[in-house]
Order: structure tokens, then C-alpha cells, then sequence
């Protein structure tokens, strides 16, 4: 799995990138999740199901699918 | 007389100043505050900003579909269905830009819906994302969760940021990109 990050003046960033199966990566990997959340980003998770892409918003890694190979932070929504 | 009074005056400023001038430069510190380091802001290099968008590019095509991908590459923005993709109104997304629903059947114009993805987490560089990375934040927002989206967005009449005829004309150009695209495959 790997946490991306969206950042102004270089595109996405690689934040961490682990297994979550294995518990030292679990640990790093919740640690920048939640570094992420406490810096006011917002977290989604893309799926795909054939040729119908979505995304899901998350707000803890409890959430995050097992399986997901990414979570890309973004900040969060003003209005304009 | 004078001279006497003059030495006087002389030798009592040196006593004053080697005795009370290093507490009140001290207090004089205190009393004006220290002015704060400027933050600095690198300077727009263009070579920079196109090397983020690459990279945005290539994240936003490993998320979206082949075709919504060739869409904001070919035309400049993504059309996204809203609701579930039965309400019968889509969504245009453009970098930077506002939002705008329109009504699929007739291509009427319906909202415009401004929200932005400001950067503030470092106040200190740029917070505006590449072009590629702002459609994708809508794009994923509006997936994920669009009610909640549109309800934090500002709500405007077609016109208001966005020249409606360039909009009408944008929805002219997809149906026929995606015309193509269907001849192009058939």
C-alpha cells in the first residue's frame, strides 16, 4: 500500500509505502495516515470495479480496504 | 564658569550613558516588537510547474477511467455523471475553475458550484495544486461524497465565473469527441 500525497509545485508525493500485513509497516503506515488527517488533509481511497473507476473518503485507516494499493491525501474542499 | 559647567554636562552624559544604556537599550527592545521573517514564496518557475503537472497527470490517469483521462487531456476537462448517473445532470470539470452542472438531456447550464483545494498547510510556498491534481481533488470529492461537496461549495447562476457560451460550446465539443470516439472504435 502506499500513501500519496497531492502537493502544489510537484504533483504527488510518496509519503510512506508498506505492507499493512506486516505490523512494522502497519505502524508506519497508520502513523503518516494519521500525520495526514492531523494536518487537515483529506484522505480517498480510488477503486475500480472493470471500467467504472470510484473513490471513497476515509477518516481513519480502520477504514481503508485491506487490499487497497493507495490512499491519496488531498486538501481539503473551500468554497470559492 | 562655563567651560566648568560645560565639562560637567559632558562627563555626566558619558556617566548616564555607560550606566543606563544597556538597560534601556534592553527595554527599548522589548517595547518594539521584533518584526517577524518574511515568508518566502519561491519565485513561479515554469519549468517546475510543468514537471508537477506531468506527475499530476500521471496520477490522475492511473485513477480515472481511460476515456475520462483522454477526455481532460484532449479537451481540457473531465464530464462526470451526477447522482448515481441517472439524475439526468453531469458535472464539467475544469482546473481552477468552478464547477458546473448542466442538465444532459438539453445541455442546459444549471449551477455553477465554486470550490477550490487551497494548499494551507504550508503557508510558505504555493498552495495551488497542478491543473491535473485539482480536477482529480473534484473528481474523487464528488465520487466519494457529492452531496457533501456541492453543499460546501458556493452556489452561483451559470455566468458568474465562466463565460456560459464557452461552457455551451465545450459541451458541443465533447459530443463530438465522444462521437468519434465511438466511430473511432466501431
Amino acid at each position: 500500500m502506499k500513501l500519496v500525497r497531492m502537493k502544489p509545485g510537484h504533483g504527488d508525493v510518496l509519503l510512506a509505502e508498506g505492507d499493512p500485513a506486516v505490523s512494522e509497516d502497519e505502524e508506519r503506515l497508520i502513523a503518516e495516515f494519521r500525520r495526514q488527517l492531523d494536518l487537515g488533509m483529506w484522505a480517498a481511497v480510488p477503486t475500480a470495479e472493470g471500467t467504472r473507476r470510484e473513490a471513497t473518503m476515509v477518516r481513519d485507516f480502520a477504514e481503508v480496504p485491506r487490499d487497497a494499493d493507495r490512499v491519496v491525501f488531498f486538501p481539503p474542499a473551500a468554497g470559492g | 564658569m562655563t567651560f566648568l559647567i560645560a565639562t560637567s554636562v559632558v562627563v555626566l552624559a558619558v556617566l548616564a550613558f555607560v550606566g543606563f544604556g544597556p538597560s534601556v537599550a534592553q527595554r527599548a527592545r522589548r517595547i518594539v516588537p521584533r518584526r517577524e521573517p518574511r515568508e518566502e514564496i519561491p519565485a513561479y518557475d515554469p519549468g517546475r510547474e510543468r514537471r508537477a503537472e506531468s506527475r499530476a497527470r500521471e496520477l490522475l490517469r492511473s485513477v480515472v477511467s481511460a476515456e475520462e483521462y483522454a477526455m481532460y487531456v484532449e479537451l481540457g476537462f473531465i464530464a462526470l455523471d451526477g447522482g448515481e448517473g441517472d439524475g439526468g445532470y453531469g458535472y464539467l470539470l475544469y482546473p481552477h475553475r468552478p464547477i458546473v452542472a448542466f442538465d444532459v438531456h438539453n445541455g442546459e447550464l444549471l449551477n455553477e458550484y465554486c470550490v477550490g483545494f487551497p494548499d494551507r498547510s504550508e503557508p510558505s510556498v504555493s498552495q495551488r495544486l497542478p491543473d491535473a491534481d485539482d480536477v482529480l481533488a473534484k473528481w474523487m470529492s464528488l465520487r466519494a461524497g457529492e452531496r457533501e461537496l456541492i453543499s460546501m461549495a458556493n452556489m452561483h447562476v451559470p455566468g458568474r465565473q465562466l463565460d456560459p457560451g464557452q461552457v455551451a460550446r465545450d459541451l458541443i465539443r465533447l459530443r463530438e469527441w465522444r462521437a468519434r470516439r465511438v466511430g473511432a472504435a466501431a
